[in-house]
């Protein structure tokens, strides 16, 4: 398992280096960032004064050796617009951004499963054809679209939940987070129903699907037969199998949230990462960009090794190997 | 999204005397929401196409819009005489037009991407199942890499690094989606090459190609066509979202994604014709397409037969 | 519907203003742009600037209007023509207590124009100066040529500590071990992204702000920061979209301020190449360059409406400009007329140089940089292909758009024909657009750096460089006027509107609307 789990960093970091090579180069090639930041007043000399502090004024073969040699010491760069380093930024943010994400996950579980359970025990009930028809609307709204609807029917007419920005925070186990205060969950609840809106239809269609085919399988029929009551089957059995599909699903498009962020985290003034890349990318911030790209990868792997080991516990016919599916 | 390895082989042994068209047909008319979605889609991509000849006003053409006539609520009259039925946008352009040619960019950028990116991961599936061994190995951590990438994500960092316009847009939806047509193909291949009339096929002495194209192929053309809707959706809806980031389709041709992202600026001002109707456009479509796609699932899937 | 909206926002308003009594004295600002950075010499940009002016003072404070009133210095006047006198004022304290002297202006000019790593100095204003100590309360600026915009120069770098500011990093000042200044706030907490939070200072030698406490927080997307003031979760907003301005304002719970700005939205036009690139005839062949005809320029300005960009592209909230800074600034001219909508005029105009046929060309703008920008630029290109110059319309996200506009040509001059653009004039007279958009590109003299036309004009060069030299007043606000008339009069460049700007609070405050576009707390103030 050990050298499954070394294989795996091993091959992140490959695709790190590739990826960085790809967006510093490819990020260079979109625009001069210099042109955005000085102020119109500056003249030529300024101007390439403020190229030289940044380090533009070099090919960029050597930024990109240079930025390799900071890599390798844990310095990603400073960022062009904050000063400060790239990596620091993306850390100051990272907790909005997950918190936001963890809750997201966690509403679509609490309200996808229950519901794609029931939609799958009675696939021919009203109810249930409208849990399928809503999951459908689920995917297809776009997710901006129904965030600003959000904030005006809960925010704006109503007034039950404030419209933008993150709440307070306070810190449990040395975690500081806005998970933790009123204030903080009611600013949280808004963009995270936003964001978990893609989740909870996918949850829904799994559970439902998963269901509908559990229900004609053979152990089911023989728990039937054995006399043991519907309640215990779906709950003990069913669930059971069809848990590992939903999660393993579940937990890949936890990645999928984070970038999905990107959109909810503008539209309700969210200060994650994912509003930091957005803005990054639009005043071409390399540094700000490529670090968030080094994390975003590693932390991908990360994920889906958990998942795999989390599969692995879940399943016990898995067996961790590097094999594909 | 393996569960779609179909036993098609699975023949219904009460075997009426029905071509399996003629039986996917009559299994797919069953349900009739499935059979409106279906018709919904074929108007909307027959108004699409018609754009040009069913619309008063070219909306890419600059000498045709006239930014007087912006911001015009819907039945108002143009200063060009026509009537905009539903309403003109902040830059003057009838809605009613600019939605039926922004379809058609937004159908083009979905099919196009769609189309594109299903080719190229089939070829890679198909290499993937029929070669093994290392190749598949190398392949498939490939696919899973970039699978556990958000598509949204992998879209977005492209069109920043390659910038707007249409051709780059799709692009960067190929890149987003060719692995989930990869993963399907192979899924469904490695199922096939199993079965018994590949190795008779391979007993005959016939070629690995003709094989793999006449034999193998057409068996995993069902699930990838449920994968190509639901993804050709997706391709849509991203496209809207990019355009909504800022990073999508430029503004003065624009696509149901740009307008409604235009839009969005007029949500709070009472002029709701300007995001509503392009946004129920691109909703209609999308959701017919869901919906095919949805129960060419059912259909195709044998194990959900009752 | 409607009606209901209403219903129920009167309702949530009488309840926040209820909640609002009991913590009256803070107040929370949505701002449109995210400040970057605490440390007030990183980056010369303003909602950092603006950020920045409630912790600390400038020697030189500008009013809403940009006129010059005293701040840490109580006069400042010319002793000779290379020599400014400045007096400081006596008994002002640091947040940290520390006294304020010359010390801390000397060391102050000197870290602003070398913070490492700053993609924007303040170099722009600090050089061809020494300042020199005189005594504790006097410094003397020197410059090698007379120099009489002194005043709007020093007026914009912040005076930080000596003891603590200005051996600092920028890190320092975000976390706030540097961020100690004179200012009417003292600093509480920054965290990037989310919030910025100041206190008042007690103990501030100037006018005592009415708010205790001020918390400020970046909302960039225009409809939800609207959707805040609307929610009562902000109580002022900046930068309110032109697209909510008619509903807010039949909305009873929050009120507007809008004040023109100092920033024009005007064309250049490439003046100088034979053969521009995105210029062709109808049919695509090459043609030579008709913008260098003036009667063409002249043709382009009368066939745009501006009423209509006013009306229909910026619902009202602009003003038509016929010249580079709205009326009542320094160095505005009197005698210049916005010109008038003339499309059959342009027509003939055209004819008569030559082009009744017409040309193609496209125009390149912006489009998340100046307000409605991209409408604007389709707007314009609607306007000039009525009149026969068949124009495309490119947009593009500032981060590619003004690199390529400045330099983006294979020799590294600017790549397109015809450009829309804006100029904030960030000293609040004439000079600064005169000389950095009309002057000759003189890359040595740093004058015309964003001439992206490359007009030039030798007799306009010489008026231009005689007021930069005039120390008098009355003067140089005339040869300003005159040198802005010459230019007008050979269309260098066509003015199409000031931006105005719009605040909206909820009711019972008021801002007073800058012309420089800051959102500063000390320019709210209850109104009963």
């Amino acid at each position: 398992m050990s050298a499954f789990v070394i294989r795996r960093l091993l091959q992140a970091f490959l695709v790190m280096a590739l990826m960085s090579v790809i967006v510093f180069f490819g990020v260079n090639v979109i625009g001069d960032p210099v042109y955005m930041l000085v102020s119109p007043d500056a003249d030529q000399a300024e101007l390439e004064a403020a190229i030289a502090r940044l380090g533009l004024d070099r090919p960029i073969w050597e930024q990109y050796l240079l930025f390799l040699q900071g890599a390798l010491r844990g310095d990603l760069g400073n960022s062009f617009i904050f000063g400060e380093p790239a990596l620091k930024l993306i850390f100051h943010h990272m907790p909005a951004t997950l918190e936001l994400a963890f809750s997201a996950l966690f509403l679509s579980v609490v309200i996808g499963i229950p519901l794609g359970l029931y939609a799958g025990l009675y696939p021919d009930n009203p109810i249930s054809k409208g849990i399928m028809a809503g999951s459908i609307l689920g995917f297809s709204l776009p997710t901006f679209w129904v965030g600003l609807m959000l904030i005006m029917v809960f925010a704006v007419e109503l007034g039950w939940l404030p419209s933008t920005g993150r709440g307070d925070t306070a810190t449990f186990l040395g975690i500081e987070s806005s998970l933790f205060t009123a204030d903080g969950l009611s600013h949280l609840f808004l963009p995270a129903l936003n964001l978990a809106l893609l989740k909870i239809s996918l949850a829904v269609r799994l559970t439902r699907a998963g269901v509908r085919e559990a229900m004609g399988q053979d152990y089911v029929k023989f728990a039937r037969a054995k006399g043991l009551s519907t309640r215990r089957i779906i709950f003990v059995h069913v669930l059971k199998n069809i848990m590992i599909p939903v999660v393993t699903v579940m937990g890949l498009e936890f990645g999928s949230l984070i970038g999905f962020s990107v959109v909810t985290e503008t539209i309700f003034a969210w200060p994650g990462m994912g509003k930091l890349l957005i803005d990054a990318i639009l005043q071409l911030d390399r540094p700000v960009v490529v670090a968030y790209l080094m994390i975003i990868v590693l932390f991908f792997v990360i994920i889906n090794l958990i998942v795999d080991i989390l599969y692995s516990i879940l399943d016990p016919r898995v067996r961790l190997q590097d094999q594909g599916a | 999204m393996t569960d779609i390895s179909a036993d098609t082989a699975t023949v219904d042994e009460t075997a009426k005397v029905e071509t399996p068209f003629q039986r996917f047909r009559s299994e797919f008319f069953e349900s009739w929401i499935a059979t409106g979605a279906l018709f919904l889609l074929g108007l909307i991509i027959i108004l699409a196409l018609l754009a040009p000849y069913i619309t008063p006003q070219n909306p890419y053409d600059l000498g045709q819009v006239d930014v007087l006539d912006g911001r015009l609520p819907p039945g108002s009259e143009a200063f060009t005489g026509y009537t905009m039925w539903l309403g003109s946008d902040g830059s003057g352009r009838d809605l009613y037009s600019a939605i039926l040619y922004g379809l058609r960019i937004s159908l083009a950028v979905g099919v196009a991407s769609g189309m594109i990116a299903l080719v190229v991961g089939m070829a890679v599936g198909l290499v993937a199942a029929y070669a093994g061994g290392r190749v598949e190995n190398v392949i498939m951590r490939l696919v899973d890499l970039q699978l556990s990438f958000p598509a949204s994500l992998v879209a977005l960092m492209l069109v920043a690094i390659l910038g707007k316009g249409i051709e780059n847009i799709i692009l960067a939806l190929v890149v987003a989606q060719w692995a989930y047509y990869a993963r399907t193909v192979r899924g469904t291949a490695l199922v096939e090459r199993r079965k018994e009339y590949v190795e008779a096929a391979q007993c005959l002495g016939l070629s690995r190609t003709r094989v793999v194209f006449r034999h193998i192929l057409p068996n995993c053309l069902a699930p990838l066509i449920v994968v190509g809707t639901v993804q050709t959706a997706h391709a849509i809806s991203l496209e809207a979202t990019l355009s909504f980031l800022g990073v999508g389709l430029p503004q003065t041709e624009p696509s149901l994604g740009v307008l409604i992202a235009n839009g969005f600026e007029y949500m709070l001002s009472g002029r709701y014709w300007i995001s509503v109707f392009p946004g129920i456009a691109l909703l209609l479509t999308v959701v017919s397409i869901n919906l095919v796609g949805d129960h060419l699932r059912d259909v195709l899937n044998p194990r959900l037969k009752k | 519907m409607k009606k209901m909206t209403t219903a129920t926002l009167v309702a949530a308003g009488a309840l926040m203003l209820g909640a609002g009594a009991a913590t009256a004295e803070k107040l929370t600002v949505g701002l449109a742009s995210e400040t970057t950075s605490i440390d007030p010499q990183f980056h010369n940009v303003g909602p950092n600037n603006a950020l920045s002016l409630h912790i600390f003072d400038r020697l030189i404070l500008q009013d809403e209007r940009q006129r010059l009133m005293p701040g840490l210095a109580v006069s400042w006047t010319p002793v000779d023509d290379l020599t400014w006198e400045f007096k400081l004022r006596e008994g002002v304290k640091f947040h940290d207590g520390s006294d304020f002297t010359a010390d801390d202006v000397v060391c102050t000019f000197e870290r602003a124009p070398n913070v490492p790593n700053s993609p924007a100095s303040f170099a722009t204003y600090t050089k061809g100066k020494t300042v020199e100590k005189v005594d504790d309360y006097t410094v003397h600026f020197k410059t090698e040529e007379p120099y009489p915009l002194m005043g709007n120069d020093v007026s914009t770098v912040a005076i930080i500590s000596d003891s603590v500011g200005c051996g600092a990093t920028t890190e320092e000042f975000n976390n706030g071990t540097a961020a100690v200044g004179t200012g009417p706030y003292k600093f509480v907490s920054y965290t990037p992204g989310q919030s910025v939070v100041f206190e008042r200072n007690e103990d501030y030698w100037g006018e005592k702000p009415e708010w205790t406490e001020v918390e400020f927080r970046p909302i960039s997307s225009g409809p939800s920061r609207v959707a805040a003031l609307l929610a009562g979760d902000v109580d002022v907003i900046s930068g309110v979209p032109t697209t909510d301005i008619t509903t807010l304002e039949g909305n009873d719970d929050v009120a507007l301020y809008q004040g023109p700005s100092n920033r024009v939205i005007y064309l250049h036009m490439d003046q100088f190449r034979e053969n521009s690139p995105h210029i062709t005839a109808l049919d695509g062949s090459e043609i030579k360059n008709p913008l260098l005809d003036v009667r063409v320029r002249k043709a382009i300005s009368m066939a745009i409406n501006r009423d209509a960009i006013v009306d229909r592209v910026m619902e009202g909230v602009a003003v038509p400009a016929g010249q580079l800074l709205p009326d009542g600034f320094f160095g505005v001219s009197e005698n210049i007329e916005v010109p008038a909508y003339d499309p059959e005029g342009a027509k003939a105009l055209l004819a008569e140089a030559g082009y009744g046929d017409g040309f193609a060309m496209t125009i390149h703008g912006p489009n998340d940089r100046y307000i409605n920008d991209a409408k604007i630029a389709e707007a314009i290109a609607q306007m000039l292909t009525r009149v026969g110059i068949r124009t495309a319309v490119e947009t593009m996200p500032r981060s590619v758009y003004f690199g390529r506009a400045s330099s983006g040509s294979p020799e590294g001059e600017p790549e397109f024909s015809f450009i829309l653009v804006g100029w904030g004039a960030g000293s609040g007279e004439a000079s600064s657009p005169l000389k950095a958009l009309i002057h000759t590109f003189d890359k040595d003299a740093g004058l015309g750096a964003t001439n992206r036309g490359r007009h030039s004009n030798p007799d306009i060069d010489a008026k231009i460089k005689e007021a930069l030299a005039t120390v008098d007043d009355a003067k140089r606000q005339d040869l300003l006027a005159e040198a802005t008339e010459m230019a007008m009069d050979t269309v260098a460049i066509i003015p199409t509107h000031f931006q105005v700007n719009t605040w909206g609070t909820r009711k019972g405050l008021a801002y007073a609307p800058r012309t420089d576009e800051y959102t500063i707390a000390m320019g709210v103030k209850k109104t009963n």
